[in-house]
């Protein structure tokens, strides 16, 4: 078969909703959008565990601690099934990770954004994960076997987080003046980050597509971020907090809430580097990074002297 | 004798004393592994020091909660939110700052031997059955600790020359903390006669012989341990660095003592 009839049959098996596993053949295109998409989750996972760990050592009961901390090491989890799941794609942890630290791989741009209360914590997990859900959602169902099992098993997790995050909130919210105060401040801050993450309106979306066609998507990212925005609306007024958009209506006919304008230029702004955290957040991983190249070369020597005396013993 | 026990306390401040003393140890250390998370030198370790910091703050809430049964007070949070350094009974070795790897290792290394030992032990003698309950439960997490602790200990002694340096100098540094981990006062004389604790001088042994043969297998030498010894973290008497822990952990919840927290 030439490469032409591998993409119609490659294609035809898209369609009929079956899965691709790593060792088929996939139109190189595919193998590189893969790679770039997963390992740019993987890397969202693991710079995410920078906003949150900054309240692990000041959360406010030995509980809220234990959640917090319980839920940057399923991030971490999470990180590494991502890379585990990328590898199938023939590429190596290592040069993904020195890519985005490195080079020029991003990761989700809502962890470039600073948490200042604690209220941000409970805001992360109801917005950020909220918004996370629906996207690993979909994903769940993508046309690739390695990244949909990951999403499906993360989605478990998120589920779990949100419904955390949006308790405390609640209880925040209907706390004393200050934590309400602290919880509307969140909200405020990162409602319109939150709608940004599900990407670039479609007519402005190079990638969505193709991947669409791959059905690695199957749906568009304003359709994701309408969902998104429709669920959280109805949420945000059940627990009393108010979602920082003037404009934002129910429209009778298509029974969707219609929102305002998002800051598109402050979107491209912190993508291409110049957000509140970007060097800060790149500055904390290349540190450990480095300062761990120590601990990662004793360990491999260790496993190298070790099978060493063990091939000399037998 | 001059070993005279001269004990005021009660049954109750009794347990509780000891309760808190187990505790303390558990959440400023598991603090100090806390801080570690997303700063990890390889992604399986930020699980794995967030995992055992997540076991030490476990064990020290179900020990605070029942503290705070018995002496009636609203809940675990009151002991690790609105008490001062010197009402902290933690041993001076949990609350020196993480250091690099080699020494948040080696300090868990260290504390993880004591605890297999002191736990042991423990779940042999307490006769209260709800306290022997969560040391039996603790103690399946304990081995954990020190198998990975251990393991890191091996590969760090004898993996590369810098490694090699720097888990040396970490035992150097950390031994002089090691000594008040058996040192017995007269709360724990009285709760030994009570069945509630156990003669920790006595664990000083098996404690030594287990470190010892683990720094043989990982090439290192063990330090000197005629040296000067800290003691008083038990009374209170601390190192500088647990009110800048303190600090930076109690200030939410102290700024806001009314608000719900939990």
């Amino acid at each position: 078969m030439d490469t032409k009839e591998k993409s119609d049959v490659f294609q035809k098996r898209i369609d009929n909703g079956e899965k691709i596993e790593p060792k088929d053949w996939m139109p190189e295109r595919y193998r590189k959008q893969l790679i770039r998409m997963m390992s740019q989750h993987a890397h969202s996972e693991i710079v995410g565990m920078l906003p949150e760990g900054n309240w692990i050592t000041r959360a406010p009961s030995l509980k809220r601690k234990m959640v917090l901390l319980a839920k940057v090491q399923d991030e971490a989890g999470h990180g590494l099934y991502l890379y585990s799941a990328t590898e199938t794609l023939g590429v190596k942890r290592k040069d993904l990770v020195e890519d985005y630290l490195y080079g020029k791989a991003k990761y989700s741009s809502i962890f470039n954004y600073p948490t200042l209360t604690y209220a941000d914590i409970c805001v992360i997990g109801w917005l950020v994960d909220g918004a996370a859900i629906v996207n690993q959602t979909m994903l769940a169902k993508s046309s690739y076997g390695p990244y949909a099992r990951a999403n499906l098993r993360i989605c478990k997790e998120e589920s779990f987080h949100k419904k955390q995050g949006y308790e405390m909130l609640a209880k925040m919210a209907g706390g004393t003046p200050e934590q309400q105060k602290m919880a509307q401040d969140a909200v405020n801050r990162w409602w319109w980050p939150t709608l940004m993450m599900f990407g670039p309106p479609d007519e402005e979306s190079p990638n969505s597509a193709e991947l669409i066609t791959w059905a690695v998507k199957t749906k568009t990212n304003d359709e994701l971020r309408q969902s998104f925005v429709d669920r959280t609306v109805m949420e945000a007024r059940k627990i009393g907090v108010t979602l920082p958009d003037p404009d934002l209506k129910y429209n009778e006919e298509t029974g969707h809430w219609e929102y305002g304008e998002i800051p598109w230029d402050e979107f491209w702004r912190v993508i291409k580097g110049d957000g509140p955290m970007n060097r800060e957040r790149l500055k904390a991983r290349r540190k450990a990074y480095e300062e761990g190249a120590w601990v990662r070369e004793a360990a491999m020597e260790y496993a190298r002297k070790k099978k060493y005396r063990e091939g000399k013993a037998s | 004798m001059s070993k005279k026990i001269t004990n005021t306390k009660t049954d109750k401040e009794l347990i509780i004393e000891i309760l808190l003393r187990l505790a303390d140890d558990r959440l400023i250390h598991g603090h100090r592994l806390s801080e570690w998370t997303g700063h990890g030198p390889e992604l399986e370790e930020d699980l794995a020091l967030a995992n055992v910091a997540l076991d030490m703050i476990g064990h020290a809430a179900a020990l605070y909660r029942y503290a705070a049964v018995i002496e009636g007070n609203p809940d675990e949070d009151y002991y690790a939110y609105f008490r001062d350094d010197i009402d902290f009974k933690n041993v001076a070795m949990v609350e020196l700052p993480k250091g690099d790897f080699a020494y948040t290792i080696t300090r868990q290394f260290l504390f993880s031997v004591y605890s297999y030992f002191l736990y042991e032990k423990l779940i042999e003698t307490v006769e209260n059955e709800q306290f022997n309950g969560m040391l039996q439960k603790h103690f399946k997490e304990i081995k954990y600790h020190l198998r990975h602790s251990r393991e890191w200990v091996l590969r760090l002694g004898d993996g590369t020359k810098e490694s090699h340096e720097r888990i040396q100098n970490a035992f150097d540094e950390i031994w002089m903390y090691t000594g008040e981990l058996f040192s017995m006062d007269e709360t724990e004389h009285t709760a030994i006669e009570k069945n509630l604790f156990v003669d920790v001088s006595e664990l000083k042994a098996p404690w030594l012989e287990f470190v010892k043969e683990t720094l043989e297998e990982a090439t290192l030498s063990l330090p000197d341990d005629d040296q000067y010894m800290f003691t008083g973290s038990r009374q209170g008497r601390h190192t500088e660095h647990l009110g800048h822990l303190l600090a930076q952990m109690q200030f939410l919840r102290r700024s806001y003592p009314d608000a719900d927290w939990k």
